[in-house]
């Protein structure tokens, strides 16, 4: 497998802030890469480098082997994109701008009309297509302008928080679109707000903060990696004592919550077995037992507010 | 299909041309500069000047209509564009910047060259006679498309606000007008004013209308259309080169 992004030493400034400092990451073809980060971390700024909106300072990124600088024309064509903010054209009709998408990608009349019609009916918008977009909703646009990233078939999408702001049904309508377009060999880059999201679409994440990146890895393996101490959630038909729940074998702490017993535990294998085998000892019941995974949120936190830089 | 290739990117500037006349011919600013004002100023003048001789005068008027409906929708396609983020869109496409400056280009030479045939023909109506009617439409060509060049020079400050290069390209507009012999025939300007006039591309087009319709001329005809060539030439290279520059500092 060849890398569909291959970024190195990327830096870009405005002025005296610098907005992403010397990033280096690759994303594999066939890959879904969730680009998270908090408000100002550098996101879209790296989203508009990669496809070519505004020049780096320093670094190279080569898109789909192309390098975006010198060759964009090449890197353009095969790459589709949703950017930050909705950019369809107001005064034209959504099938006049999908129709202008086709010229500029080099489609076919024919191909370009079949396509903009299955995408149009796909994302719900073919009864309004000759509508101007003006008159579109925010959710509609969105659904638009993925549209018009689609429409030449892309191997390679780019999308920028394309769920901000928007319903469950336009925002399930798109994830689910996505993934049916991962299955079938797009590569996708996705930068989000959402952990939910992040968490249940991505292959593999990375995290930027202040511009460089702080982690990159598989959603899993990041929030298991933050979290030194697992927590385990138990609860036992009859009470039974802290202090002999503290004494086992793994158990680092014991705290009741309600009908709970919140578990903390250096080995997570090990605790759980002693609580196995403390319940039949003692002729417990073990009602519920829980593993509490850090989420991607609590992750994500760990890592975007480490003090300093 | 080489996507980065001359056809290609040259079919890709049509789709950016056509889409320029679906949005911005109908545009406020772009009816009242392009339209309204050269077409007022045109009759006003037809009508307030008794003693300039007709032809003299309408040739001079179709001069200044091309220049002002060619001027019109170039300057402020990229503000508008930059402003409403669809620039953004295009700078992402697979077309070069050159090709989108190429594209807006033809959008504005199509307008000069449809409102200029208009006054041609109201010049007709008026009963001028046409003698050299290949030399027009040369020259309204060529002049179209210089003129077009000069009003995408004119937005190459990276604004995004379209009333600040509304402005700024009146400002630069209205004195070229009055130096380009349209007003005062070539004949009767003093010497500064001449040295003037040579750097206008308006003077040579002024010149080849007036040759189109009366037979005279100040400058050899094949000097105006050098002269037009090379300007039109110049400024192309120009502009393109300075929004390549410019063009990412409007994301
Ligand atoms: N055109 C610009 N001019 C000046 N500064 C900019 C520009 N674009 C971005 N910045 C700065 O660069 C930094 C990164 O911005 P960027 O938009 O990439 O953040 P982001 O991660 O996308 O944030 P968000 O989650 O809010 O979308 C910010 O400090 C921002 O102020
Ligand atoms: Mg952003």
């Amino acid at each position: 497998m060849s890398d569909a992004i291959d970024v190195k030493n990327l830096t870009k400034q405005f002025g005296t802030t610098v907005a992403v400092d010397n990033i280096s990451f690759s994303v594999q073809e066939g890959e879904i890469f969730g680009f998270l980060g908090p408000n100002g971390a550098g996101k879209t700024t790296t989203t508009r480098m990669l496809t070519g909106v505004i020049p780096a300072e320093a670094g190279t990124a080569t898109i789909l082997g192309y390098d975006i600088r010198r060759e964009p024309v090449m890197a353009k064509q095969g790459f589709g994109v949703v950017p930050e903010t909705s950019n369809a054209y107001a005064d034209l009709t959504a099938w006049q701008n999908l129709m202008l998408m086709g010229e500029l990608y080099g489609l076919g009349r024919a191909r370009a009309i079949k396509r903009a019609s299955d995408l149009l009916g796909m994302l719900g918008l073919i009864e309004r297509k000759d509508q101007k977009v003006q008159a579109y909703s925010k959710g509609m646009k969105q659904r638009l302008i993925l549209a018009m990233a689609l429409l030449h078939e892309p191997e390679l999408l780019f999308l920028d928080e394309p769920t901000s702001g928007l319903d469950v049904h336009s925002t399930r309508m798109i994830l689910s679109l996505l993934r049916d377009l991962n299955r079938a060999g797009t590569t996708i880059f996705l930068t989000t707000h959402n952990m939910e999201e992040a968490n249940r679409l991505c292959h593999r994440v990375g995290i930027i903060r202040n511009g460089k990146i702080v982690a990159i890895d598989a959603p899993e393996k990041l929030k298991t990696a933050i979290d030194r101490v697992h927590r385990i959630e138990v609860s036992f038909d009859r009470d039974v004592p802290g202090d002999a729940l503290l004494r086992l074998d793994g158990v680092t702490g014991a705290n009741r919550t309600g009908d709970k017993w919140q578990i903390t535990a250096e080995n997570r294998d090990t605790a759980i077995r002693s609580l196995v085998a403390f319940s039949q000892q003692n002729n417990r019941k073990i009602i519920t037992l829980n593993t509490i995974a850090p989420s991607l949120d609590d992750a994500f936190l760990r890592l975007t507010e480490e003090a300093g830089p | 299909m080489n996507p980065a290739g001359l056809p290609e990117q040259m079919r890709r500037a049509w789709a950016i041309a056509k889409k320029d006349i679906r949005i911005y011919y109908f545009k406020g600013p772009v009816l009242i500069f392009g339209i309204f004002m050269p077409i007022f100023l045109f009759l006003a003048f037809l009508m307030g000047s008794r003693e300039l001789p007709l032809p003299f005068l309408v040739s001079g008027l179709i001069g200044m209509t091309l220049f002002f409906t060619a001027t019109a929708v170039s300057p402020a396609i990229f503000p508008w564009e930059g402003s409403a983020k669809t620039l953004e869109r295009l700078a992402s496409c697979p077309i070069t910047i050159e090709a989108i400056v190429f594209g807006d280009m033809i959008a504005s030479t199509l307008l000069g060259i449809g409102i200029t045939l208009f006054t041609v023909i109201i010049g007709l109506v008026l009963g001028l006679t046409l003698l050299h009617g290949i030399i027009l439409c040369i020259a309204i060509f060529l002049a179209a498309w210089c003129f077009s060049a000069i009003g995408m020079l004119l937005a190459v400050p990276p604004t995004n606000v379209p009333s600040n290069i509304m402005m700024l390209s009146s400002l630069i507009k209205f004195p070229l007008v009055f130096i380009s012999g349209i007003f005062i025939p070539l004949e009767q300007m003093p010497s500064w004013g001449l040295v003037l006039a040579v750097c206008s591309p308006l003077t040579y087009f002024t010149d080849l209308i007036r040759y189109s319709f009366t037979g005279v001329h100040y400058f050899p005809v094949l000097i105006d259309l050098v002269a037009l060539g090379v300007f039109t030439l110049v400024f192309t290279v120009i502009t393109m080169v300075l929004h390549k520059r410019t063009i990412s500092k409007r994301m």
